[in-house]
């Protein structure tokens, strides 16, 4: 299976590239007698070092937009349906990592390897099941679908787990935090931008720059066409689902031990997914990924300037960018 | 609210039949709570359980009373709570409402209570306004309040030399008043606040808030928030190195599971305010005990739970003196606050005409995992705060009806 | 472009008017008795009624010109905010809270279709759903709304200065009245040649167009139209609730809707007002059920995305062939 091979490189690669990003960032001495001295520094470094905090707090939350929204362009893409079930499968891939490990004490990192298949799984099964007897009907039937899926997951992880936190820990591996000088940064959180980052680019990579991805783009193009080639093309948008929510389950095991495990983690996130999904345009992966961790950043910025408007300012670039080019920034005009 | 359309109707029609004597001994309780939420620890299916408790405690069903309990979940939303207790009134014929934690549902359903004249005894709730601005004739309010916390953990904060403070505070009516209340407190005692940011209810990643504080170089960073936010933010605060860094957390509402669920390594040394602890005295530990039985995660009871035992406890008392349900929530209040209050869980007390029930309040502190002796020894008492202390002054109360 | 002309397959013609008035009769009598029996509570009936208005206003949307509107709820509860307040702080008059609402709820409308209907489709829906969520926040922080708290209290102060609305009925029969002829005002308006245009551009935009049609124009209208009578919806239920909270902004509200039209049938008249009382009962009275509320509804959804596209009304009338 194609997500199962490509989460696992990822895994391994992204642990690697972890410990060389950690070693750049250790503090130096130097560093450190800084940190001790800012209470007597002038107020343009103190603020300094908060707009770098919020930055890097943005693309923290950059790495789950960018995840989520590639997820949904990939859906996109071959189905043509907004999968408004996106966050209640990023939750689910949370409660996932939360069961592997109180029931079958598999940890984080066995989780991290085994979710994206378990929920990809479980999302084909959605594809085959009900998804795909709506290929013929108007899209907004999937997005209605979708949306009453999410719904009856969400009820249904809300009426046996109540909707406050269950508690994930962080691995041993990844606790504890850098001093940057101008915040700490928790390993953890590090970790999660550095394999979103390199999971984001690696699809992208597998998409535009293979031949399967070729083939798979092609389908998108011309259905018809591909399948007069020879190739099963109901298969592989059966795959390319199971993908795309594979990918919404990494992001919850990413997620769990940040956010706590909570039914409703996904409900409003999405919706701030799909604000950037139409900024970037669903035509482009390469627009999602970009996106995403650039809305990020721009609400990180916000944050600082204007704490109060952050939680609108990815909406306002949605309403700007319409009025400037409807068809979003990366997209094709439909 | 387990009620079918038939039921509603027999219930309806039973009320109005009863009501009609003088000896009506039909009592009907609605506990209106957070089932699934991040307070539904703090009150949730214990508060049922406490409500229960008092009413077998109370003896009163081998005297010929029937006493029935409902129960809602308001989810946190004073629009739901509202509804529900319109309900209650209107077709199911409830008598008493209680816990109704979470300040802008308790604010709300104070106004139902009124229109209906329902007895209301808040035991969940923290917004002193309660008992002030918002205060009704059908209103007690039980177990603590935002005057007592900032009297409480503010003061003493301040006074061991945290006089820079910055808040992170929950925003609605209760992180609103705690805020108020505290920065009051700071202020006359010397301290002075730098800032503040608020958080949206139910909030899981603080990383951002926690930025502003530490950028604010406050000593404290005060904790003006509840349940499951303040235990999220007393994690993500050691997470990113703000106490380590040297600026201390002031968790202004802490309950006991919150504690147990954060743990002693993080937790630990923290100074809270509170009315009730399960292990303090002979009395509290064998209610804890009967309480955790019956509770499905064994937990030990909150501050909450027990003041909803003890507001039963008392309306019942009250009911039982006068012999019968008057199905009359303002003339039943007035007689409850004539009559001293007196329980295993918070000793004797008194309500005062605002509807403050006064009692004594205690600071604790989180002990060391090394001090703990099991899952729930958690805390130790480092002082008392006399019952004259611990709530508003009668003179300061700004409630209506005591300007008569 | 085509593609909404699945989604609905119930025009009414000329012929249907007797039938349809008919049943409409029908409809406002039983409403007409149905306190009066002491069988239901009222209050209840009039949170339905209100519901039943909301989803007649997006059917006019989904149903007569194929688009999917994902937060329309943001219409409901910025008339609701404005009712609350100019009602509990200003002191207006019922009638006049409600009508400053309707206007608030026109001017968002004007802007979001402004915006929204740039794209068509499922970007619509979710532009809709973006921008509505964008209010949300706004509404969230905005200390007029008092955020988590709500508005409590709304006054039921005397309509038009005569008709007291603290009266349990006569709050009541005025709910009913301001939802009868806000019925017939749609009706009216799917049954004009505005109307008839609308359909046009649901069952093909680009022959419409090549007709002349400046069917953006058309579209805009029909959007304003259906915030306004959205918003109407809303102002009315917070005079009924006695309060404003942001349970009526929130995106679950714009999809309850969706949920009440799709059960009712897309593009039928009298569809949204049955999907409105099934879903305010099965929260009524399935409330203590907790969440399964809530999966009950998804299972609803799923069921009829799959199997029962033309909804309650929508298939009885194909059964009897009649427009309903």
């Amino acid at each position: 299976m194609w997500g199962k091979r490509l989460n696992f490189r990822v895994w391994i690669r992204g642990a690697a590239l972890t410990r060389r990003f950690l070693a750049e960032t250790t503090p130096s001495l130097a560093l450190r007698e800084r940190a001790a001295h800012q209470p007597s520094l002038p107020m343009f470094a103190i603020n300094t070092s908060a707009l770098f905090g919020q930055l890097l707090v943005g693309l923290i939350n950059g790495s789950f937009y960018a995840l989520l929204s590639l997820g949904l362009a990939v859906i996109f893409g071959l189905l043509n349906i907004i999968n408004f079930a996106h966050g209640a499968l990023f939750m689910m891939g949370a409660f996932c990592a939360y069961f592997l490990l109180n029931l079958a004490g598999v940890g984080y990192w066995g989780a991290l390897v085994l979710t994206p298949v378990i929920v990809g799984a479980f999302g084909i099964f959605l594809e085959r099941t009900m998804l795909h007897r709506l290929a013929n009907l108007d899209h907004l039937y999937g997005l209605l679908l979708t949306f009453g899926l999410a719904l009856i997951i969400q009820g249904l992880f809300q009426n046996y787990f109540g909707s406050s936190g269950l508690p994930y820990a962080i691995p041993p591996e990844l606790t504890g935090a850098q001093n940057l000088g101008f915040m700490f940064l928790p390993n953890y959180r590090a970790w999660v931008v550095v394999l979103s980052a390199i999971v984001c680019f690696a699809t992208w990579f597998a998409i535009e720059k293979t031949s399967l991805g070729a083939l798979l783009r092609a389908a998108t193009e011309n259905p018809a066409l591909v399948r007069a080639f020879g190739v099963n093309v109901p298969r592989m948008i059966t795959l390319a689902y199971g993908f795309g929510v594979g990918l919404a389950g990494l992001a919850g095991v990413l997620a769990a031990p940040i956010n706590q495990v909570r039914p409703l983690m996904g409900a409003d996130l999405i919706i701030v997914v799909f604000a950037v999904v139409v900024i970037g345009g669903m035509g482009s992966i390469l627009g999602s990924i970009v996106t995403g961790f650039a809305l990020g950043v721009i609400e990180g910025l916000t944050k600082y300037i204007y704490p109060e408007a952050s939680n609108t300012v990815v909406f306002v670039v949605m309403a700007l960018v319409l009025m400037v080019k409807p068809a979003g920034l990366f997209g094709r005009a439909s | 609210m387990k009620i079918s359309v038939s039921m509603l109707a027999l219930t309806a029609a039973l009320g109005f039949a009863t009501a009609a004597f003088a000896d009506d001994k039909n009592v009907k309780l609605g506990v209106l709570t957070d089932m699934a939420g991040l307070y539904a620890d703090v009150g949730g299916a214990g508060s049922i359980v406490a409500a229960q408790m008092a009413v077998d405690d109370s003896g009163l069903a081998a005297k010929g009373w029937k006493i029935d309990i409902v129960s809602a979940d308001h989810q946190n939303k004073p629009d739901v709570g509202v509804n529900i207790s319109r309900q209650w009134a209107d077709q199911d014929k409830v008598d008493g409402i209680f816990d109704v934690l979470t300040s802008s549902v308790a604010l709300a359903v104070a106004g139902v209570a009124k229109d209906k004249n329902l007895v209301y005894m808040n035991s969940g709730a923290a917004a002193s306004d309660l008992t002030n601005s918002a205060c009704t004739p059908n209103t007690v309010h039980w177990t603590y309040d935002t005057y007592l916390l900032a009297n409480g953990t503010g003061k003493a904060v301040v006074k061991s030399g945290g006089d820079t403070w910055f808040f992170l505070t929950a925003d609605y009516a209760f992180g609103q008043a705690l805020e108020r209340d505290t920065t009051a407190v700071i202020t006359a005692n010397g301290g002075k606040v730098l800032g503040s940011v608020r958080h949206p209810l139910s909030s899981s990643d603080f990383s951002s808030y926690l930025l502003q504080a530490q950028a604010s170089k406050a000593k404290i960073i005060g904790l003006a928030n509840a349940g499951g936010d303040t235990a999220n933010s007393i994690k993500q605060a050691s997470e990113f190195g703000i106490t380590a860094g040297g600026q201390k957390l002031a968790a202004l509402l802490l309950f006991i599971t919150d504690v147990h669920s954060v743990g002693l390594k993080i937790a630990q040394g923290l100074q809270f305010t509170t009315t009730f602890y399960w292990d303090q005295n002979d009395g509290t530990r064998a209610f804890a005990k009967r309480f955790a039985e019956k509770m499905k995660n064994h937990q030990m009871p909150t501050m909450v739970q027990a003041g909803v035992y003890a507001s039963v406890n008392h309306y019942l008392k009250t009911l039982a003196a006068m012999g019968a349900n008057p199905h009359d929530g303002a003339k039943v209040v007035s007689k409850m606050k004539e009559t001293p209050t007196e329980d295993a869980l918070f000793g004797k007390g008194s309500i005062q005409a605002n509807g403050r029930v006064i009692h004594p309040g205690y600071l604790f502190q989180v002990k060391t995992p090394e001090e703990s002796k099991g899952e729930w020894d958690l805390v130790k008492q480092i002082a008392t705060i006399p019952a004259d202390e611990a709530f508003t002054p009668i003179a300061q109360s700004t409630c209506a009806l005591l300007k008569k | 472009m085509a593609a909404s002309s699945t989604v609905i397959q119930s025009p009414s013609g000329a012929r249907g008017f007797n039938t349809e008035l008919k049943v409409f009769g029908g409809m406002a009598a039983l409403l007409i008795v149905l306190p009066l029996t002491g069988l239901v509570y009222p209050y209840f009936i009039m949170q339905a009624l209100c519901f039943a208005l909301f989803a007649c206003a997006f059917n006019l949307l989904i149903g007569y010109v194929g688009l999917l509107s994902f937060g329309h709820a943001v219409f409901l509860g910025t008339a609701g905010y404005v009712s609350a307040h100019a009602a509990r702080v200003w002191g207006l008059a019922p009638e006049l809270a409600i009508l400053l609402a309707v206007m608030a709820a026109l001017g968002l409308g004007l802007a979001i279709g402004l915006l929204a209907i740039r794209r068509q489709g499922i970007y619509f829906a979710m532009t809709t759903l973006a921008l509505s969520q964008m209010m949300y926040f706004v509404y969230l922080q905005a200390p007029f709304t008092h955020g988590e708290d709500g508005i409590q209290g709304v006054p039921q102060a005397r309509l038009l200065g005569l008709i007291d609305l603290s009266k349990p009925l006569i709050l009541y029969y005025s709910v009913l009245a301001i939802f009868l002829l806000a019925f017939l005002l749609i009706y009216r308006a799917i049954n004009s040649p505005f109307g008839e245009i609308l359909k046009a551009i649901r069952e093909n935009e680009p022959r419409a167009i090549s007709l002349g049609y400046k069917t953006d124009r058309y579209k805009l209208v029909a959007f304003v139209l259906s915030a306004g009578l959205a918003g109407l919806a809303g102002a009315v239920k917070v005079i009924v609730a006695q309060n404003a909270s942001l349970t009526d902004v929130h995106w679950a509200m714009s999809g309850e809707v969706v949920l009440m039209t799709l059960v009712g049938g897309l593009g039928t008249i009298f569809g949204p007002v049955v999907g409105a009382f099934i879903i305010t009962a099965m929260q009524q009275y399935l409330a203590g059920w907790g969440q399964w509320v809530q999966v009950a509804q998804g299972v609803i959804f799923v069921a009829c995305v799959l199997a029962f596209r033309r909804g309650i009304v929508g298939e009885i009338a194909a059964r009897l062939k009649i427009p309903l």
